[in-house]
């Protein structure tokens, strides 16, 4: 085997990654395809080409299992493109099994790892079973004047459309297309989807006759239904010249009863092809005639790198700020003036570049959706449940690192609202429900916010239920439980040990703890909210930052140290004089336009050590708010706002909750930076979340 | 200096393609041609002594692309190596005969690719040493 570079080997990986989900979505729009009745073979083709490339990249890189399964998938998609199999909802079950199969693949390949994978004996297996179905099928004959020159250039598959087609009583057609060499992707594009309407393109042959240096003819051969003038009307211009291929007289057939098929016509001909003119000369001095694509492909943590020089560019402004601000104090106006031209010159430009990288990292929260579709239909049929599954939003873009993290605790979500929300198709109509459950997905933006929301019409959470096995588990006393709010008790999912199975009443399938889907969420920022109501359904929220590489965030100061508080959180800060604290079940609020707002004192839950200082005379409140909770912070003042890179934190801060990461300050000094989502949550849930703190700084 | 153009869709067989032959063949160098399309832009861009294609594409072939070189005096005496898969042996034999001079199953192993590339590139060609493994 050859020796490829690591670097070809990446490529390889990222490749066969993008296949991967390509030929999903394509196995989406073939399975709608079929339940439509009206297959589409370029579906098909797609698949098969997907596949076949796996193949052949997996032969190239020594991926003995990704080619084996290839290449039996590569036999079963070439037996649908070419007619020799039928397209059922099992094949179609089977190819989405395999999906899930290259994926498991390729994440051992990526990590290097080398184990038994009896998935991939089980698809063989299957594919083995649906290899018998195949229905003989007889050629039909060749009734058309067609070009020997053009047949003998047909692939097989190409040849099965042809035939697919006349078998179909298509009328075919001719089209004679000039194009400009430079823009060549563009207008082929166009004609493509202007023909698709029409009919199916069989194929494109370059005509070897060029009229100009940087232009290129080709003939297209193309089956419709439509007669030559809708075609014409539909695809003319002036570049374009449409013939419709005659039907071939009787007596051109001879006695021979032409069963052969149409490659052994097309061979026969094909010798007879005269050479074509010499164009060429012109051709070699044309203009250069570079690849038009337009993509490259990048590493994630080339970004990364690129953001980390942001970040340290960054610091470099705050330093030429104060460096001003020293100026400015020593009297030196002129000097002054200028640098802060300059300051605010490279503030800007670093701000457009900072939103650039941004920009590169967003990809659609499509790409996450399309695969949890599949799931959805998947764990549906496992459950015998009918499922409808609604997506809006896919548009919405968020930041590739957080899609990555993201199909995990969705897939738990959903799976959690297949299992245990949607009730069964009888047990549904018994309550007046449509027999098939709906699990709407929904993506929006929000501010500096992605929400994304999985919502069912199934049975809803049982409070009560919730309740009683939170107190046996002893994670609640009777006597507090019964003074929780409604949303408090929700919120009780989160808590480990207890899953959404307990609190219905039905024990089928596995219950994912949703305290394992919280903690992913967290880790990635963000937040997740429940809303229930009983016989009508469940919502779960999740709110996620757009991205995780660079933030802009208040700085505060609390027992004389620094800590920045994502300003994405806050929503305002005011002085904790003005607003007059006071205790309300045994914790400090204050009122905030007419609503109470807990108050949460930093020194306290951080366990800060003062020494012997006294607390200052004037605190600051810094409000911050995630979904539809706030909290209050109260901190000693204000420093000011400031991009920050966040870096993690070392292995030994790690695992302390309340600290999203570190951050330079710039002046050698790090500052610690707060996870309001951690700390919110522990304050307005009293979770226990605290005591592990009080370890770590007691 | 001698030119080869690789005539492929994926971006990880042409990457593998052109690596093996830089690293195996003296004085070669690859140009890579994304499609059918591509290679009718790239081959006026030559003289090449080597063409390597696919078969399958989509839009162009490489059915089409070596009829299109073989009518075309400039191309007409271009080597061409066709690569595909075993599974289309009906391809491969319209390939030879319209006028391809050989063909290698994918997947092949970078020695089948260099015995192949040096015996159409017309020499013996001084030869590197092969890559480590």
């Amino acid at each position: 085997m050859a020796d490829p570079t690591e670097r070809a080997r990446d490529e390889f990986l990222s490749e066969a990654q993008e296949i991967v989900e390509t030929l999903s979505r394509n196995l989406l729009d073939l399975d709608a395809s079929v339940r439509s009745g009206s297959i589409d073979p370029a579906l098909i083709n797609e698949a098969f080409r997907a596949v076949h490339t796996l193949k052949g990249l997996a032969g190239l890189f020594g991926a003995q299992r990704l080619g084996q399964m290839s290449h039996r998938l590569e036999d079963l998609l070439d037996d649908l493109r070419l007619g020799r199999m039928v397209l059922g909802a099992e094949v179609v079950d089977t190819l989405f099994v395999s999906v899930d199969v290259y994926g498991r693949l390729l994440a051992m390949e990526r990590e290097g790892r080398d184990e038994p994978t009896p998935a991939v004996d089980d698809l063989l297996a299957r594919l083995d079973k649906l290899g018998s179905e195949a229905p003989s099928k007889s050629t039909p004959d060749s009734e058309y004047e067609l070009e020997p020159g053009l047949l003998a250039v047909l692939t097989e598959y190409e040849e099965h459309r042809l035939r697919a087609n006349l078998e179909q009583k298509m009328r075919l057609y001719r089209l004679r297309v000039e194009f400009d060499l430079t823009t060549i992707d563009k207008a082929l594009e166009d004609m493509k989807a202007r023909a698709k309407r029409h009919g199916e393109i069989i194929t494109y042959l370059p005509a070897g006759e060029a009229t100009s240096a940087d232009a290129i003819e080709l003939d297209l051969l193309m089956a419709s239904r439509d007669d030559l003038a809708t075609l014409i009307g539909a695809l003319g211009a002036d570049n374009v010249v449409i013939e419709e291929i005659p039907r071939r007289r009787p007596s051109l057939v001879g006695g021979e009863p032409s069963r052969a098929p149409l490659g052994e016509i097309s061979v026969r001909g094909a010798e007879s092809v005269t050479p074509g003119g010499a164009q060429d000369a012109a051709l070699d001095q044309g203009p250069s005639l570079r690849s038009l694509t337009q993509t490259v492909r990048v590493d994630i943590r080339k970004l990364d790198a690129l953001m980390n020089v942001v970040g340290e560019l960054a610091i470099v402004r705050g330093s030429i700020a104060r460096l001003a601000e020293r100026l400015r104090a020593e009297g030196q106006r002129q000097l002054t003036t200028e640098i802060q031209r300059l300051h605010r010159s490279f503030e800007r430009r670093l701000a457009e570049m900072q939103a650039g990288i941004l920009e590169v990292r967003m990809v659609p929260l499509g790409q996450v959706f399309d695969r949890l579709a599949r799931v959805v239909r998947q764990i549906g049929r496992e459950m015998q449940k009918e499922i409808r599954l609604v997506i809006t939003g896919s548009e919405t873009e968020i930041d590739k690192l957080i899609v990555e993290e993201l199909s995990d605790p969705l897939m738990h979500m959903i799976r959690n609202a297949i299992d245990h929300g949607i009730e069964t198709s009888s047990r549904r109509a018994e309550v007046g429900k449509p027999p098939a459950g709906t699990i709407a997905l929904n993506a929006y933006q929000k501010g500096n916010h992605v929400m994304i929301e999985v919502e069912d019409d199934g049975r809803g959470i049982d409070e009560q239920a919730l309740l009683e096995k939170v107190v046996r588990l002893g994670k609640l006393d009777a006597d507090d439980a019964a003074e929780l709010s409604r949303e408090e008790v929700l919120g009780l999912v989160f808590l480990p040990g207890v899953s959404t199975r307990d609190v219905v009443n039905e024990t089928s399938g596995r219950g994912v703890g949703m305290d394992i889907v919280k903690t992913n969420i967290g880790r990635l920022g963000g937040i997740i909210d429940v809303q229930s109501e009983p016989g009508i359904g469940t919502k779960m929220t999740i709110t996620l930052p757009i991205t995780l590489a660079i933030v802009s965030a208040l700085m505060v100061h609390v027992a004389n140290q620094v800590f920045a508080i994502p300003l994405s959180t806050v929503t305002e800060a005011l002085s904790l004089e003005s607003a007059g604290s006071r205790m309300l079940d045994g914790r400090e609020v204050i009122t905030l336009r007419g609503a109470t707002l807990p108050l949460c004192r930093l020194d306290r839950v951080l366990v800060l050590e003062r020494g012997r200082r006294p607390p200052p005379r004037k605190s600051y409140v810094v409000v911050v708010a995630l979904g539809n909770r706030r909290l209050g912070l109260v901190v000693d003042h204000l420093i000011g706002q400031q991009d920050i890179v966040i870096k993690p934190l070392g292995r030994s801060l790690a695992s302390v909750r309340g600290f999203a990461g570190a951050t330079e300050l710039g002046d050698q000094r790090v500052g610690l930076v707060l996870d309001a989502a951690a700390i919110v949550d522990e304050v307005l849930s009293g979770s226990d979340v605290g005591r592990e703190r009080g370890r770590l700084h007691g | 200096m001698r030119k080869i153009l690789v005539v492929e869709d994926s971006a990880s067989t042409r990457a593998f393609v052109r690596s093996t032959l830089e690293s195996s063949i003296a004085d070669v160098e690859v140009s890579e041609a994304t499609s059918g399309f591509d290679a009718l832009r790239l081959l006026p861009r030559g003289p090449y002594a080597l063409v390597i294609s696919d078969i399958n594409m989509p839009d162009i072939n490489g059915l089409e692309l070596v009829q299109f070189m073989r009518k075309t005096d400039a191309h007409r005496s271009t080597p061409i190596l066709l690569i595909s898969t075993q599974s289309s042996e009906r391809d491969r034999q319209r390939g030879l005969r319209l006028g391809a001079n050989g063909y290698l199953a994918k997947p092949f192993a970078s020695k089948a690719l260099v015995d192949e590339a040096v015996r159409h590139l017309g020499d013996e060609g001084p030869r590197k040493e092969a890559p480590r493994g």
